[in-house]
């Protein structure tokens, strides 16, 4: 029973931060119909960026909840400007154009930025602080669960509270959905469709961020092509809940981790990424859309 | 135009009629192939200074026999389809004796054409044990450790050293750590003493390893033997030591790299790897570096001791054998030591190297410090 305990957190922990970066492909997938390939980038980004602010931080001696804010705060800022910019560069010139130049577009972004970030930065690893601070109430279950998994699942909870009575409550939270509802009439009722997606892209990127932040504390490294693989399987969570929809993209990432984790703990990690593969081919074949999304008819 | 293309052709004819600049008539020319350009030039450049080195000395003292030695360079750049040609072109150059390949995949594609024209090869960096274990080429010998002796090295260290009863196997999946970790697996197994408790594969790259730390804490290990490199082996100490695990934790050489040490931190502490012997601790190894610096004006880059043995053994045997017969020369690689910068050496039955190129190192304050084998 502690064995299934411990796997289960650690499958939470891993699909939060899956879930964290599925929010930004299915937020700009429901709006514009982009699968942003970049956005994995944004994630490496953030954590480079937390990095260097942690470095500069360092040397005034905050304490280390002051330096995880100033870190985040600025992992958060820098990579939504990649996330604003980005968006302006490379998809709003192409909005007009066939489907696929977009999305080629985000691809070529990818491997730029991946690559900017290789001869800007290093291509080795490395070491990332450990921001966030250790709870001695904790310490007993050190083996179930770290501080770090905690505050990973904490975050990523109130996150997606915030994030869902922002889409629900607010102007633009408002905006956004009729955007994604229907553009043409979105702007036919005054709205500013591209201010809309700009804001869609930056709290997209500032989620990623906060989730390279996170994980690179969790795990201690970070290199220029971690965005690579965790965008992969977060873009599989957001497929998995139903791409388009928020509250898919999170219970997409949560499924895969866990299965992911369950498959390692039972099975061999050899086969991990053979389940969660198989899962997802499974719920297309019986939910096309994911679980949570809803089969749109093609709007004409 | 007309004249350009002319003159280019001309070229072309003149490369193919003088491919090199005519020589003294008696040399004995030894080849050395390997990867001079592309991605992995860092891997094989060293093995041509070393032998450069080696031979400079020798035919400053008036060569071999009598005979000066002349060295044929090819870049094979570590790809198997050029190694293949390379061969051909430095068994038609009049090489009798060759050092390289460098990349274990090159060296396999070339050793068939060696073998049948009678050429001695002596690679200073391929590893794969299938090389010298299968017997398909009695003309080929190492200057470095295959990767099964490493898994040798590894297991009886953590059986005899650690005293561990219970080892699990951990790998990347890759080529190089897959292959390690089999043969670990297989020298666990055959040994009654201990049990393997866990044999598991990890994703590369993977987002982090927690699900897998807890699979080896469940399974009881007191000791997980690692194969592959340090990215994916610093993150799984770092989650058992985060999680207090005491499992030691025992990798190759793909993890004795300082960026593990940069990356774990303190929580590298108490790792164990295996690696080339540090010949700083040789005359012969010291004085080759030093000569090195002294002739290029920088370190000597990687594998250059293995090359720098491999040089030695085989100048003695052309010297010691009288000439370049390939049966006369395996009689003296497989029986006579030689003094290098890893100690004296001779050659097994298969062609792996008898001393040790190996040892076994453990982080200390933040760096790899050898440990004495009994």
């Amino acid at each position: 029973m502690d064995y299934f305990i411990e796997l289960f957190f650690s499958g939470l922990t891993r699909g939060s931060i899956y879930a964290l970066i599925a929010l930004g492909y299915t937020m700009v997938y429901g709006i514009i119909g982009l699968i942003n390939f970049a956005h994995g980038e944004i994630y490496m980004i953030g954590a480079f960026t937390a990095l260097a602010a942690a470095t500069i931080l360092s040397f005034f001696s905050l304490p280390l909840p002051a330096l995880l804010f100033l870190s985040l705060a600025a992992a958060v800022i820098w990579a939504s400007a990649y996330g604003y910019t980005i968006e302006k560069l490379a998809y709003r010139p192409l909005r007009h154009a066939p489907r696929l130049s977009p999305l080629i577009s985000a691809i070529g972004m990818s491997i730029f930025l991946q690559n900017y970030v290789l001869l800007a930065q290093t291509p080795d690893f490395l070491p990332f602080p450990a921001l966030i601070p250790e709870f001695a109430f904790l310490a007993p279950y050190a083996g179930v669960i770290g501080s770090s998994d905690l505050v990973i699942l904490l975050t990523t909870a109130v996150i997606m509270a915030l994030l869902s009575l922002f889409i629900k409550f607010t102007r633009t939270g408002k905006a956004m959905r009729a955007t994604a509802q229907d553009r043409t009439m979105a702007m036919l009722v005054g709205i500013s469709v591209n201010r809309v997606i700009s804001a869609t892209f930056v709290v997209g990127s500032a989620l990623a961020a906060v989730g390279g932040l996170l994980i690179a504390s969790h795990i201690g490294q970070i290199n220029c092509f971690i965005g690579f693989i965790a965008g992969i399987k977060a873009f599989t969570a957001a497929v998995l809940g139903g791409i388009g929809s928020i509250p898919g993209a999170v219970l997409g990432g949560f499924i895969l981790g866990l299965t992911e984790s369950f498959a390692t703990g039972y099975v061999s990690s050899d086969y991990e990424d053979v389940f969660a593969f198989s899962l997802l081919v499974l719920i297309l074949i019986f939910r096309p859309a994911g679980l949570l999304g809803k089969a749109a008819p093609e709007k004409v | 135009m007309t004249f350009c293309r002319f003159a280019l052709y001309l070229a072309f004819a003149l490369v193919i009629v003088f491919p090199t600049p005519l020589r003294a008539a008696d040399t004995i020319k030894i080849g050395i192939a390997g990867a001079h350009s592309g991605d992995l030039a860092s891997y094989g450049l060293p093995t041509v200074r070393a032998t450069e080195l080696v031979v400079k000395g020798i035919n400053a003292r008036g060569g071999i026999n009598g005979r000066q030695v002349e060295l044929l360079i090819e870049d094979d750049v570590c790809k198997p389809e050029i190694a293949t040609n390379i061969a051909t072109k430095l068994i038609s150059m009049g090489a009798r004796v060759v050092i390289g390949h460098i990349c274990s995949g090159a060296t396999k594609a070339a050793l068939p054409i060696y073998r049948d024209a009678g050429v001695i090869v002596i690679s200073p960096s391929a590893t794969n044990a299938d090389l010298t274990l299968n017997g398909d080429y009695p003309n080929f010998y190492r200057t470095i450790f295959a990767d099964n002796i490493q898994a040798r090295t590894i297991v009886d260290f953590t059986v005899r050293e650690l005293r561990a009863k219970k080892i699990a196997v951990i790998h990347d999946k890759g080529d190089y750590g897959k292959g390690l970790a089999e043969f670990a697996k297989t020298f666990v197994e055959e040994n009654k003493t201990v049990e393997l408790v866990l044999y598991e594969g990890v994703t590369p790259g993977a987002v982090d390893y927690s699900a897998v730390v807890q699979k080896i804490k469940r399974s009881g290990a007191d000791a997980v033997i690692y194969g592959g490199y340090h990215p994916e082996a610093s993150k799984i100490v770092t989650q058992m030591r985060k999680k207090k695990m005491g499992t030691a934790f025992v990798s190759d050489d793909g993890v004795k790299d300082d960026t593990f040490i940069k990356v774990a931190g303190a929580f590298a502490e108490g790792v164990y790897a295996t690696g080339p012997v540090d010949v700083s601790a040789n005359s012969l190894g010291r004085s080759a570096r030093e000569a090195h610096r002294q002739e290029y004006g920088t370190e000597p880059g990687a594998f250059f001791d293995n090359a720098y043995a491999a040089a030695l053994v085989l100048t003695n045997a052309l010297a010691k054998a009288g000439g370049t017969d390939a049966e006369a020369m395996a009689g003296v690689l497989h029986t006579e030591d030689v003094e290098t910068p890893f100690g004296a050496f001779h050659f097994d039955r298969n062609g792996d190297a008898t001393g040790t190129t190996l040892s076994m190192f453990r982080v200390e304050n933040g760096r790899y410090v050898p440990i004495k084998q009994p």
